[in-house]
């Protein structure tokens, strides 16, 4: 095993370490800072609720199993926090994605929703492939944004270029969208287009904001802690590098 | 939790904690044959995620929703790619000119929309109002294109694209990229964590 194995096995150790080491003490954890795009988000649920819209939740283009996995992983955690909250409304989530085993998670966790929120089974399928390129993707996505009575949109996981084409249909039909990405270049695009973006780590604080668990909290506090040591160390290195010494 | 739930959270639990540890140790074969596993069950959910596509098209058509010939195209146009590959296969030259001809120049035409799209949506940043933010994003953007495109009848703008492209592209925005990118890695890792955990269980619709 090299250095960098193990500075990076030290790191996972460390970080699982702080998580549930804060969730232990919970009484201890602070309140969340305000987000303004997920006050908005619970505003847009209620309303979609009450006035009988439609959430359409995106998950991107990632799967599971590549390397976009974490920024899968948060929209799929989100997917279902949002379904429990409006399965019940007069129109049922849908979900849509633009890989395989995206969506049958997203339709499997539609369906519990659903389950968990009437007693019944989903007779319709609301976890939809729309497609498998970046732009059929965003064309498969268009029509449920367009026709499917949508007031609420969360775009969230990994996504390129083509969001805009999502978020530019959410502005025509003045629906509110709340959009992140992992990816840099989508990121700056969400922010021009999006009436929400999410920037940097904030899309994998979203299950936190919808439903504060003990352990999420503590993952949130656990990364802040983190992103101090790295911004010493870089400091610290730069000091040192100026100084000659490194 | 039922017999699922936690035979579910179990698996999931320990075939992460392989593929984890199979990063920092040498596990040899076992990794190797827990990602070919993972491999071949994508591929049987790309089967599933084109049955998903069939279904939820073929039921607009029979239902006759709104926009339902657009559906019956696409479940034309999936038939016939399939008998084709099928009948030829997929390295034949007339199913691969299927998606030079047919799907390229159909995505190369929405990047160009996109196009606009972006031109648009800088004009409603500012209407949803203007802050510092957008006024810096906007300016920077501007400043970025007449760095990098000479303009007519005037040509290359002096000091622009010598200097202040290089240090916005290279110094600022990689500075930027570079933080945005250390958050992403974090808020990666203790998401992995939690679904490790078992405290997030995305694959268990129960």
């Amino acid at each position: 095993m090299n250095w960098l194995a193990i500075a990076g096995l030290g790191l996972v150790v460390l970080t699982a370490g702080m998580m549930l080491g804060f969730a232990a003490a919970r009484g201890k954890v602070r309140r969340l800072r305000e987000i303004r795009a997920f006050s908005h988000l619970h505003d847009a649920i209620g309303r979609a609720v009450e006035e009988g819209g439609r959430l359409h939740i995106s998950a991107g283009r990632g799967g599971v199993i590549t390397p976009q996995s974490a920024s899968t992983l948060a929209a799929l955690i989100l997917l279902r926090r949002a379904a429990d909250l409006t399965s019940a409304g007069d129109r049922p989530p849908m979900a849509t994605s633009g890989e395989s085993l995206t969506t049958l998670l997203s339709d499997d966790l539609l369906r519990a929703a659903y389950r968990a929120a009437t007693g019944l089974s989903a007779s319709f399928i609301n976890g939809r492939l729309s497609g498998l390129t970046p732009f059929s993707y965003a064309a498969g996505a268009l029509p449920v944004i367009y026709d499917e009575s949508v007031s609420a949109n969360i775009l969230l996981g990994h996504f390129g270029l083509e969001s805009a084409l999502l978020t530019d249909a959410a502005e025509r039909k003045r629906a509110f969208t709340l959009a992140g990405s992992d990816s840099l270049s989508a990121q700056a695009v969400l922010y021009a287009t999006a009436e929400e973006p999410l920037l940097g780590e904030d899309i994998y604080a979203a299950p936190a904001y919808l439903h504060p668990a003990a352990m999420h909290l503590a993952s949130l506090r656990t990364q802040d802690v983190l992103r101090w040591l790295i911004i010493g160390t870089v400091v610290l290195g730069a000091l040192l590098k100026a100084g000659g010494l490194l | 939790m039922k017999l699922r739930g936690v035979l579910s959270t179990a698996l999931a639990m320990s075939f992460g904690l392989i593929i984890l540890l199979g990063y920092f140790v040498n596990l040899g074969a076992v990794r190797q044959a827990l990602l070919a596993w993972a491999v071949t069950l994508a591929g049987v959910a790309v089967f599933f995620g084109i049955i998903n596509l069939f279904t939820v098209h073929a039921d607009k058509v029979r239902k006759r929703e709104k926009n339902w010939p657009y559906s019956l195209l696409l479940i034309g146009a999936m038939l016939m790619t399939l008998l084709v590959s099928l009948v030829l296969g997929p390295q034949h030259p007339v199913v691969l000119s299927l998606f030079q001809a047919i799907l390229q120049p159909v995505e190369a035409s929405l990047l160009a929309i996109l196009t606009v799209t972006f031109v648009y949506a800088s004009i409603r940043l500012f209407r949803r109002g203007a802050t510092w933010f957008s006024v810096i994003f906007l300016a920077t953007t501007i400043l970025v294109l007449l760095g990098t495109a000479a303009l007519p009848g005037v040509g290359y703008i002096p000091y622009l694209g010598e200097y202040l492209r290089p240090l916005i592209a290279q110094v600022l925005a990689a500075g930027g990229a570079r933080g945005l990118l250390i958050g992403v890695a974090l808020g990666a890792l203790t998401t992995g964590l939690r679904v490790l955990f078992g405290v997030d269980r995305p694959y268990e619709g129960k």
